[in-house]
């Protein structure tokens, strides 16, 4: 009985939770003096199984890719040295693609860690505020002479993962129980993320489009990104290439100088 | 308690106490089941959620929401406000509650006594504490800060627990009476929870029932659970929630609407998720036995055994 206790229980409690060396806190009993051991493990268990699924809920595709095995043996690691900070789940698992890419036995999949961040940005575009789309024809209404000028708004779902591997392939083809065919993974893939009502789509990005798409949405104007991924690619089409943008919903708005 | 929130967005419109929704029998709002329970249109009952699956900015999860709370009373169900942690609330995510409160306007909003938050790590579990003085004006001051922030009462969850502290001083329904008394919230009563802690501890579910302050309780949930054994081989459950409510608890749930009168009552499957109309099965044999006591369903505790 001690009723000026503290409040440092839960300094006792949580460091052996995600620690499996650590033995079970002298803070805690079973009734009658019975032991606490298997008691206590059920909160581990709890704790390390639910943030897994935790992590395989948000990387379904890395995880078909792996096997759930393979998986969730990389995931457990991840767990216990980076729990999440939040108690937003659905936010968890930003360092996991960095993690996978580090992974020892992960070194024979080089494009995982790119799969892995496409999955992230795929469900950061999911929980996204919602926002009209851009029409496209408020593009057409500019004059040809003050088209260099526009500045664009990104859509709040939209975001964009660069990868010198074919990941926006093989994400496409993990994300569903269909068949996949050989895929040639060493072919650079950008991805274009959006969602202009409530369908998240992953789009392959063509050449330059990828620099176009990431100077726009950091606010430069229409003109000075072409000028930008025309040197970083120089096939890129910049006809081709707002157009696609625009049709993906990856802009609300656009200024145009004085117009706006 | 002079805690001043700040919303994360502006309250769309002012808050106000939702109407009671008396003793109906709801399920968890699973969204797998979104598209037969649109097909099968309003029906009696009510519909709980998970706020922390709500938390995000935009997108379908508020769309399927919405789509909800056009045809249902919801219960809003909070589970890593950490009340029970020694740790200061964190304001955003309490902002964050707060902000949907406001949106949805929901007939129940509960949290748990437990903890999940520590330093800078969540554990994604209710996790337990012991029950002092110190660690109740503690809880008490927490939900202080949630009251004030939602401007309406809240429901405190009785936890299911596998460990107890060496500390604690109190019983379980004592500490939950002296909340009650010093905050003036609700009560959310899980007899799957008062089962499962009653047979890991080896106290008895009727005497527990007995004692615990049932004219406080604006909510029941009811859970199945699962068995494992303790270091002794002993039986110890489980809280799983992943299958139907077990036949003791039904049991005991009777005998506290007996009492009690009828509450809304909730089926709780959050894992190895059934076909929607196992679910329902589920909610119309506790709305079956809501129906027998309705009568009784405001006159609080009621004295006669």
């Amino acid at each position: 009985m001690r009723p000026e206790a503290s409040l440092s229980f839960a300094d006792s409690f949580a460091p052996a939770l995600l620690d499996p060396a650590r033995s079970t806190p002298e803070v805690v009993t079973g009734p009658n003096g019975k032991a606490a051991g298997r008691r206590y493990d059920v909160y581990r268990n709890n704790v390390t199984v639910s943030l897994i699924d935790a992590l395989a809920a948000v990387y379904p595709a890395v995880q078909r890719i792996t096997g759930a095995e393979f998986f969730r043996a990389m995931a457990r690691f991840h767990v216990r040295s980076n729990p999440p900070t939040s108690p937003l789940l659905f936010q968890y698992g930003r360092e996991f693609p960095a993690f996978i890419e580090a992974y020892e036995h992960a070194q024979d999949m080089p494009w995982l860690a790119d799969v892995a961040r496409i999955e992230r940005a795929w469900l950061d575009a999911y929980h996204a505020g919602d926002a009209a789309p851009l029409l496209p024809t408020r593009l057409s209404a500019i004059a040809p002479g003050r088209l260099a000028d526009a500045v664009f708004i990104p859509h709040p779902a939209m975001r964009i993962v660069r990868s010198p591997f074919a990941a926006v392939t093989i994400f496409a083809a993990n994300r569903d129980d269909a068949p996949v065919d050989r895929i040639d993974a060493s072919r650079p893939e950008d991805a274009l993320i959006t969602r202009p009502e409530f369908d998240v789509a992953v789009r392959h990005l063509p050449a330059g489009g990828a620099v176009f798409a990431a100077c726009l949405a950091s606010g430069q104007p229409l003109g000075e990104a072409a000028a930008t991924a025309l040197d970083a690619s120089p096939e890129f089409d910049i006809a081709a290439n707002i157009a696609g943008l625009i049709e993906a919903g990856a802009f609300t708005s656009l200024a145009c100088g004085d117009a706006s | 308690m002079s805690t001043v929130i700040q919303p994360t967005r502006p309250a769309a419109t002012p808050l106000r106490f939702a109407t009671p929704i008396g003793g109906v029998a709801g399920t968890s709002f699973k969204p797998e089941h979104l598209p037969d329970i649109r097909e099968a249109g309003p029906r009696r009952g009510f519909f709980e959620v998970h706020a922390e699956n709500y938390m995000g900015d935009g997108g379908p999860p508020h769309r399927a929401l919405e789509a909800i709370r056009r045809d249902h009373p919801l219960s809003l169900h909070g589970v890593c406000m950490s009340i029970g942690g020694p740790r200061p609330l964190d304001k955003a995510h309490l902002a964050r509650f707060r902000g949907l409160v406001a949106r949805y306007q929901p007939a129940l909003v509960s949290e748990h006594l437990a903890w999940s938050t520590h330093e800078t790590s969540f554990f994604n579990d209710l996790l337990p504490l012991p029950y002092t003085e110190t660690t109740l004006a503690c809880v008490c001051d927490h939900i202080d800060q949630v009251q004030e922030a939602i401007r309406r009462p809240l429901l405190l969850e009785n936890p299911s627990t596998y460990v107890a502290f060496r500390e604690s001083s109190m019983r379980e329904t004592e500490f939950i009476r002296a909340i009650a008394q010093r905050t003036g919230c609700g009560l959310l009563l899980d007899i799957n929870n008062v089962f499962v802690s009653a047979t890991n501890h080896g106290f008895s579910a009727l005497d527990y029932l007995a004692d615990f302050p049932l004219s406080h309780v604006r909510e029941i949930h009811l859970a199945g659970h699962a068995e494992q054994t303790d270091d002794e081989g002993d039986l110890l459950l489980i809280d799983s929630h992943d299958g139907p409510v077990a036949d003791a608890v039904w049991k005991l749930y009777e005998i506290v609407i007996r009492r009690r009168g009828a509450v809304p009552t909730l089926i709780e499957w959050d894992s190895k998720i059934p076909d929607w109309p196992v679910l329902q099965a589920e909610a119309a044999a506790a709305q079956a036995i809501l129906d027998r006591h309705q009568s009784a369903a405001t006159g609080g505790e009621r004295h006669a055994a």
